[in-house]
C-alpha cells in the first residue's frame, strides 16, 4: 500500500472495458498516502479485476506536472475511458469520487 | 562596522524593467526577488505588460524568464505579441523564455477532499531550474478563484506561492483584474506588499486614455502621478515626464525664425534656442506658412525639424507652401524634416505627448513645430492641457528643442485672455491679426511678449509673397493703420506727391536758368552798345585830333607864307618847341 512511482496493480480483468487510472503525488506527504488508500479500497470495490493505477510521483519527474496539466497534490486521472477526468484531494469523499469517476453502477 | 553599516543601508535592489520610461518612474525597475502586482481592469494591458518585463529582461539584461499563463496557450502569447516585434520563438529556442500554460477546465475537475498546489511549484521549479530563470510572471493567479472552489486552501496556497518565489529569488510579477473598490477582484494585493503598480484605461470625451500609476512601492521613491502610456509596434512606452522641474539648461544661442524683419523686430537675432513661440491668430492669417518658414530656415541651417501636423496632412502641407516659395519636400527627402500628420481626435492628449514624445526621442530635432495645438487642446480639458503642456515644453526644454507653437484663436473672445491657460508657458507670443479696410482684409503681425530679449512694439504688415514671408512696414496715417492696396495707394500717392514737388523745383530751377540767361544776354547787349559808344567817342576822338593837325598846320603854312619869325622857322627846330608854340597859339585863341 506504498505509493511508489510507476507501480502497477493490475488485476484481472472480466469482460467489462479497462479502467486506466493515473494518481500523480509529490513525495510521499500524508495526503497522498491516502489518496492511495481511498482510490483503492474504491477500486476494489467497485471495479474489481479491470483497472490499472499507475502514480506518478511529481517530484521524480517534474516535466510531466506541465505535460499532464497537473496543478494541484494529489490529482487523480482517468485516462481511459474517455473522456478524461481529474479528480483532486484525497479521495476521502467516496460519493464524490465516484461521480467524479463517473462510476454509477456497481459492477 | 561602518562597513557593515552601509552595507545595511544599501538600497533597495532593483531590476530594469526595460520597458520605456517605467523604469524613470520607477527609479530603476522593479524590486529585485520580490513580487510586484501589476492590476486593472479588462483589456489595459496587464498580460503586455508582464511579457514585455520577461522579454526585455532576456534579451537586454540576460535574465531569462518563466511565464506561467493560467489565461493564454503559448501560441496565442506569441502571436499576441508578435504584434509588437517581440519573437518569442526565437526565445525560447535560445532557451530564454519558458511559457507554461496552466490550463484548468473547471467541467472536467472533481474536488473531493484535501489537496494542495504543490504540482503548480514542481511546475515553476523545473522550468526556473531548467533555463536558470531570474524573473517569473504569473498571469493571472485570479483564475484559480474561478476554477476551484476551495478558496481558503487557494489563499493559503498563494500565500506560500510568494513566500516562496521569494525564497528562490526570483523577480515576480503577478498580474490581477480590478475589482469592485479593491485593487484585485480577490483582494490579491494583501499578499504582496513591496510594489503595486496601477492600469487604467478611461475615456473621457470619446477618447480614451491609457493610464500607469504606481500605487506603492516599499522602500523606495517612485513618481506618484498617473502617467499615460502607450501600445504601439514597439511595445509599451510610459512617458516619463516625471515634472522635470525648472532646472533645465538655459542657452543664450539665438535661432533666426527665417523671417528678417521679423528677426529685427525680436532684438536682431531671433529667438533664444530651447525657448517655446506661439503664434496665434484668426483663420487664414498665415500662422502655418510662418511655421512652414521657420521649418524651411531650421533646415537651411542643416539641423533637423519635426512638424506635428493636426489639421493637414504632409503632402497639403509641402503642395501648399510650395506655392509661397518655401520647399519642404527637399528638407523631407534628405532626412533634415519629419512629419507626423494625425487627427488630434486618434486618442487623447496624453496619448499624443507620449507619441511626440517617442518621435522626438527617435529623430532627435532642434525645432518641433506643432501646427495647431488649438486642436490638441480641444480634446482635453483645461487643466489636464496645461498640465500636460507644461510636461512637454518641460521636456522640450531640457533637450534645448525650440518649440513652435501654432494657435487658432476664434476671434469672438480676446485673444490675449483665451489663451490665458498656454501663454504663460510661453516665452515669445506673436500675434497675427486680420486688419479690415476699405474692403478688404490684410494681415498685420505684432509681437505681444518676448522673454529675455528687447522686441519691437510696431505692427508689420506680413505678407505671403512667392518667395515667402515679408514683413513689411504699415502705413500710419491719420485715418489708421493702412495695409493692403490702402498702403499702396497711399503709398502711390505719396510717391505721386513727391514727383510733382521734384517736377516744381525742376521747373524753377529751369526759370532761374532761364532769367540768368536772360539777364546776362541783356548784359551782353548792354556791353556790346557800350562798346559801340567807345568805338564812336574814339572815332570821334581821332577826327578831333586830325582836325586839330590840319588847323596847326594850316596855320604855319600861314604863318610861312607871311614870313614871321624866319630865324625861328628854320628846318632844324627841334618838335617840342613846335609844340611849345602851337599850345602857345591856342592859349592866345582862348584869349
Amino acid at each position: 500500500m506504498k505509493p511508489t512511482s510507476n507501480t502497477k496493480q493490475q488485476l484481472k480483468s472480466p469482460d467489462d472495458e479497462m479502467w486506466e487510472l493515473r494518481l500523480y503525488v509529490a513525495g510521499q506527504t500524508p495526503k497522498s498516502i491516502k489518496a492511495f488508500a481511498n482510490l483503492n479500497k474504491i477500486c476494489e470495490e467497485k471495479l474489481a479485476g479491470r483497472y490499472t493505477i499507475e502514480v506518478i510521483d511529481l517530484l521524480e519527474n517534474p516535466q510531466l506536472a506541465a505535460g499532464h496539466q497537473i496543478f494541484a497534490i494529489p490529482t487523480l486521472v482517468r485516462t481511459m475511458p474517455t473522456p478524461i477526468r481529474k479528480i483532486i484531494g484525497d479521495l476521502s469523499n467516496t460519493e464524490r469520487t465516484l461521480v467524479g469517476l463517473d462510476i454509477r453502477s456497481v459492477g | 562596522m561602518s562597513r557593515a553599516r552601509r552595507a545595511s543601508l544599501e538600497a533597495l535592489q532593483k531590476s530594469p524593467t526595460g520597458i520605456e520610461g517605467l523604469d524613470e518612474i520607477t527609479r530603476g525597475g522593479f524590486p529585485t526577488g520580490r513580487t510586484t502586482l501589476i492590476c486593472g481592469g479588462a483589456g489595459c494591458g496587464k498580460t503586455l505588460f508582464a511579457t514585455e518585463f520577461l522579454v526585455r529582461g532576456a534579451i537586454q539584461y540576460d535574465e531569462p524568464g518563466v511565464f506561467m499563463s493560467f489565461e493564454e496557450s503559448g501560441e496565442e502569447l506569441t502571436r499576441n505579441v508578435a504584434s509588437l516585434g517581440f519573437d518569442l520563438k526565437d526565445l525560447f529556442a535560445r532557451k530564454k523564455l519558458i511559457i507554461d500554460h496552466v490550463k484548468i477546465e473547471r467541467s472536467e475537475i472533481e474536488e473531493t477532499g484535501e489537496y494542495d498546489l504543490e504540482a503548480l511549484f514542481i511546475r515553476l521549479s523545473y522550468a526556473i531550474d531548467s533555463i536558470g530563470a531570474k524573473r517569473v510572471v504569473l498571469d493571472t493567479l485570479e483564475s484559480l478563484f474561478s476554477a476551484l472552489p476551495n478558496e481558503g486552501v487557494l489563499r493559503a496556497e498563494i500565500r506560500r506561492m510568494f513566500g516562496w518565489l521569494k525564497s528562490r529569488g526570483m523577480t515576480a510579477v503577478i498580474t490581477g483584474e480590478r475589482g469592485a473598490g479593491t485593487l484585485t477582484r480577490h483582494g490579491l494585493e494583501e499578499y504582496v506588499s513591496d510594489c503595486v503598480i496601477l492600469l487604467d484605461h478611461r475615456v473621457e470625451d470619446l477618447v480614451s486614455t491609457r493610464r500607469l500609476r504606481v500605487i506603492k512601492y516599499r522602500g523606495s521613491t517612485h513618481g506618484t502621478n498617473e502617467y499615460p502610456f502607450l501600445i504601439d509596434e514597439q511595445g509599451i512606452s510610459v512617458l516619463p515626464i516625471t515634472s522635470l522641474g525648472l532646472n533645465y539648461e538655459v542657452s543664450n544661442d539665438r535661432v533666426p525664425t527665417g523671417i528678417d524683419r521679423l528677426d529685427t523686430m525680436l532684438g536682431g537675432k531671433g529667438v533664444y534656442r530651447g525657448s517655446s513661440i506661439l503664434i496665434s491668430g484668426a483663420a487664414g492669417t498665415g500662422k502655418s506658412s510662418m511655421a512652414a518658414q521657420f521649418a524651411d530656415a531650421t533646415c537651411c541651417r542643416g539641423e533637423r525639424c519635426i512638424y506635428f501636423a493636426f489639421e493637414e496632412s504632409q503632402n497639403q502641407i509641402i503642395r501648399n507652401m510650395r506655392s509661397i516659395g518655401i520647399d519642404l519636400e527637399r528638407w523631407e527627402k534628405r532626412g533634415l524634416l519629419r512629419f507626423h500628420a494625425a487627427r488630434p481626435t486618434v486618442h487623447g492628449l496624453e496619448m499624443h505627448l507620449v507619441t511626440m514624445n517617442k518621435e522626438i526621442t527617435e529623430f532627435q530635432p532642434s525645432v518641433a513645430i506643432v501646427d495647431p495645438v488649438t486642436n490638441l487642446i480641444s480634446t482635453g480639458t483645461s487643466r489636464e492641457v496645461e498640465a500636460t503642456l507644461t510636461r512637454l515644453i518641460d521636456f522640450l526644454k531640457s533637450r534645448n528643442i525650440t518649440l513652435f507653437f501654432t494657435s487658432l484663436s476664434h476671434g469672438k473672445l480676446n485673444v490675449e485672455s483665451s489663451e490665458a491657460a498656454i501663454s504663460s508657458l510661453m516665452d515669445t507670443w506673436i500675434l497675427l491679426k486680420n486688419i479690415e479696410s476699405s474692403g478688404e482684409r490684410n494681415r498685420g503681425l505684432y509681437i505681444l511678449k518676448s522673454r529675455g530679449m528687447p522686441h519691437s512694439n510696431q505692427i508689420r504688415e506680413f505678407r505671403l509673397t512667392d518667395n515667402g514671408v515679408h514683413l513689411s512696414d504699415v502705413y500710419l496715417g491719420p485715418a489708421g493703420v493702412l495695409t493692403g492696396s490702402a498702403r499702396v495707394a497711399q503709398e502711390a500717392k505719396e510717391a505721386a506727391e513727391a514727383r510733382s514737388r521734384r517736377d516744381e523745383i525742376v521747373r524753377r530751377e529751369r526759370a532761374l536758368e532761364g532769367k540768368r540767361a536772360a539777364i546776362e544776354a541783356q548784359m551782353a547787349a548792354l556791353r556790346v552798345e557800350f562798346a559801340a559808344e567807345e568805338e564812336e567817342f574814339r572815332t570821334i576822338l581821332a577826327q578831333e585830333k586830325t582836325i586839330d593837325t590840319s588847323i596847326d598846320d594850316q596855320r604855319r603854312e600861314m604863318a610861312r607864307a607871311r614870313k614871321a619869325d624866319a630865324g625861328s622857322l628854320t628846318s632844324a627846330e627841334p618838335e617840342n618847341k613846335r609844340k611849345q608854340a602851337v599850345r602857345g597859339n591856342g592859349k592866345r585863341k582862348a584869349k
